[in-house]
């Protein structure tokens, strides 16, 4: 797959301090394990509503984060922060290193942020090649370079094994939901993404489709990439996720390996913020 | 899927095409359109036959619906007059009105809008053509004529475009209120002049006759053949090539066999049109030769083929009528493709009507533009484009013009008056419609049980 030109993205962004010397800083990125996405002190609200409270999240490469917390916990708005369509009102965002104001969809994309919303955002009407370029169509003599795009397509589904379509021709309303999934996720990684965010990816799946979505999740994360999955669903957190961040009323009141929890205590923090007893564990991280 | 069960009745598939053992198989060969998937043409053959028993007919109505006309009509009208040469042209002549038009509607229904002021709209541009070539008033050059009139229609599709884009009014209203003033203006062009509201292209000015002739001029037949023979070869090469390179890269493409059978079928429906235009279909003298009017609406077709299935442009069109949210996620600016669309709508409209008024070598109050915006949707709908988005090409309004034109020849052959014309063509439009939902409907549970 040839990447589409990024070269010149990361110097249009806003980079607050050391803007030329990007590469410097993607090298010591990687001396000092620093988290591909850091967020530090993060407040949002809507008029009087707080909805997030100092925000404090690391996002490292090569892992699975979880994001947990019950409905209005702030999951989607801390998600829609960093992807842009929200802007917060205090706080820092690190992208590898440096801070970075994400002000639209189009500074994250540029970045290597993707996120699969739950509704998926497929045209049905459309194959699952065109689905994949929507909105980033290659051209050859002003025409659309169908072959190439098909190339393209056909290798970033092969490299995620997403072997199970009949033809990468058939249009999308044909396919299956772990299919469409499956099929939003390719979308994503095509752009040389760094951080995939996935919404709830596994909500209206079966257990086959399931499995195969979080196979899925896991193979982004064997390639080095960052995944944040929002999720309710335990069985599949405990699944796939490296790490784990439970919100609570706006506020990410933990924050650890998976190893260091079990399915009582997120249930615990999710419900009541911390730990009451027994459990002994801190209730902030870092 | 490695540790997946296998279920007994996929146990002959290799592991490495495995299908999604969640979805129904039978489900899934229905709704994937077999060029996709046959390797050979028996395989294709039964994957149609498949996609047919699961209600996805493709272009299969309106062939049938074809057949049904011309034989019906070649039974009963008087000497058996409906496949004579003469009748034929004539035929081709009166539906390019309508195909021309349902190109036009085609846009609009894509984006899963409607316009229904493309028939005023239309006929307001040729209207102002038609006065523009006049020689005892402005006489201007009839490409400056033409060019002004289609600028007209389009600025009033643009206009209108704007207003559903920007004010978020429904496209039903808007169009609906478009009808009505396009009725006015037009009226009032066609007072101008000292014509008495009836211009018309009758004279010995050469713009006039350019006008006249874009409906009733002929292609000498020795050209004709020669063009043909350009057109379908070049065609086919492209066909061929683009084909042939894609089945070799290993993308998807058809068997080598389907494609020759694409080539075959236009080679013969060429040579079938121009051996019947070159028949001498004068009763004194000779009128032999392809009217131009088949050129005119051919590349229509070519045109807007490939703005809509070659170009950025026409991708982001299908992807509004599949899903907006989708698209405006994607980056797409929704409110130029759709308020472009709507140019695009009138614009088109503005030659079919331009047509329609060769046809009638002149304007006049007669024109019934509420009529043939309801033939124009009639038209693309038969020819297979959905009334809820997303679906459609150019060549549907082509075929479906051909429907409505043949209804409309045919009814005037044997005699019947315009309110068994207005009938049958309102039961076929009907058939096409439920055809359309039905087959949604079919394609839309067919997902559902498997999400």
């Amino acid at each position: 797959m040839t990447p589409p030109p990024r070269a010149a993205a990361s110097a249009s962004l806003s980079v607050v301090d050391n803007a030329g010397d990007m590469s410097a800083a993607s090298a010591e990125h990687v001396a000092s394990n620093e988290p591909l996405l850091k967020v530090r002190e993060l407040d949002k609200h809507f008029g009087p509503v707080q909805a997030l409270y100092h925000i404090n999240l690391d996002l490292p490469s090569g892992q699975v984060t979880a994001l947990c917390g019950d409905n209005g916990a702030g999951k989607s708005v801390l998600t829609k922060c960093i992807a842009g369509i929200y802007q917060p009102d205090h706080g820092q965002v690190f992208w590898e290193g440096q801070p970075v104001h994400i002000r639209a969809a189009r500074d994250a994309s540029r970045l290597g942020i993707e996120t699969v919303y739950q509704d998926l955002a497929l045209a049905d009407n459309l194959d699952i090649v065109q689905n994949m370029f929507l909105g980033r169509e290659r051209l050859r003599n002003r025409l659309l370079d169908e072959d190439n795009m098909e190339r393209a397509a056909k290798e970033t589904l092969a490299s995620l094994r997403v072997t199970t379509v009949r033809s990468i021709r058939q249009p999308v309303a044909s396919l299956s939901g772990g299919q469409r999934q499956s099929v939003a996720v390719a979308k994503a990684v095509m752009w040389n993404s760094k951080l995939v965010i996935m919404d709830e990816p596994t909500a209206a799946l079966g257990v086959v489709q399931t499995k195969m979505v979080l196979d899925l999740i896991k193979r982004l994360r064997d390639r080095g990439l960052a995944v944040m999955v929002i999720s309710h669903n335990l069985n599949d957190v405990f699944e796939v996720a490296d790490r784990i961040a439970v919100m609570y009323l706006g506020r990410v009141v933990v924050q650890d390996q998976t190893s260091s929890f079990d399915r009582q205590s997120v249930v615990e923090y999710m419900t009541t913020g911390g730990l009451g007893r027994s459990g002994g564990r801190r209730t902030q991280e870092s | 899927m490695a540790d997946v069960p296998k279920r007994a009745d996929l146990a002959e598939v290799p592991p490495e095409q495995a299908p999604d053992l969640t979805a129904a198989p039978e489900a899934i060969q229905a709704e994937v359109p077999p060029e996709l998937v046959a390797q050979t043409l028996g395989e294709y053959v039964r994957a149609y036959a498949a996609r047919i028993r699961a209600g996805e007919s493709g272009v299969l109505p309106v062939i049938a619906a074809m057949l049904a006309i011309v034989i019906v009509f070649e039974v009963v009208s008087p000497n058996h007059l409906f496949l004579s040469a003469g009748n034929l042209v004539n035929l081709f002549q009166q539906s390019a009105v309508f195909m021309v038009l349902a190109m036009a509607e085609g846009f609009a229904l894509i984006l899963g809008e409607i316009d229904l002021s493309i028939g005023f709209v239309g006929a307001l541009g040729a209207a102002v053509t038609v006065q523009l070539v006049q020689p005892q008033t402005t006489n201007w050059p009839w490409p400056a004529a033409v060019a002004a009139g289609l600028l007209v229609a389009t600025v009033f599709g643009l206009i209108q475009g704007t207003l559903i884009t920007r004010l978020r009014i429904p496209s039903f209203i808007v169009t609906l209120a478009g009808y009505l003033i396009a009725n006015g203006l037009f009226l009032q062009v066609l007072l101008l002049g000292p014509f008495s509201g009836y211009p018309n292209l009758a004279g010995f000015s050469d713009n006039l006759k350019v006008i006249y002739n874009l409906m009733w001029g002929s292609i000498d037949p020795t050209v004709s053949w020669i063009a043909t023979a350009v057109v379908v070869l070049g065609l086919g090469l492209l066909i061929y090539l683009s084909d042939n390179r894609r089945r070799r890269s290993g993308l998807v493409a058809p068997p080598t066999s389907l494609t020759l059978i694409k080539i075959g079928l236009i080679a013969v429906v060429a040579v079938v049109v121009v051996l019947i235009c070159n028949t001498n279909r004068a009763n004194i003298g000779t009128l032999e030769g392809v009217p131009w009017v088949i050129p005119i609406v051919l590349a229509v077709l070519g045109v807007w083929t490939v703005l809509l299935q070659r170009t950025r442009y026409g991708r982001y069109v299908y992807a509004i009528g599949g899903n907006p949210e989708a698209a405006r996620r994607a980056g797409i600016n929704l409110s130029i493709v759709r308020t472009v669309a709507f140019g695009l709508c009138s614009f088109t409209a503005g030659i079919g009507m331009l047509l329609y008024a060769s046809l009638l070598n002149g304007m006049s109050n007669n024109v019934q533009g509420g009529q043939y915006v309801l033939y124009a949707v009639a038209a693309a709908v038969i020819g297979g484009t959905s009334l809820f988005g997303g679906r459609g090409k150019p060549l549907h309004g082509v075929l479906g013009g051909l429907v409505i034109g043949g209804i409309y020849n045919g009814m005037f052959l044997v005699g019947l008056s315009f309110q068994w014309e207005y009938i049958v063509t309102g039961l076929v439009l009907l058939g096409a419609v439920t055809i359309d939902s039905l087959s949604r409907r079919g394609s839309a549970s067919g997902s559902v049980t498997r999400v």
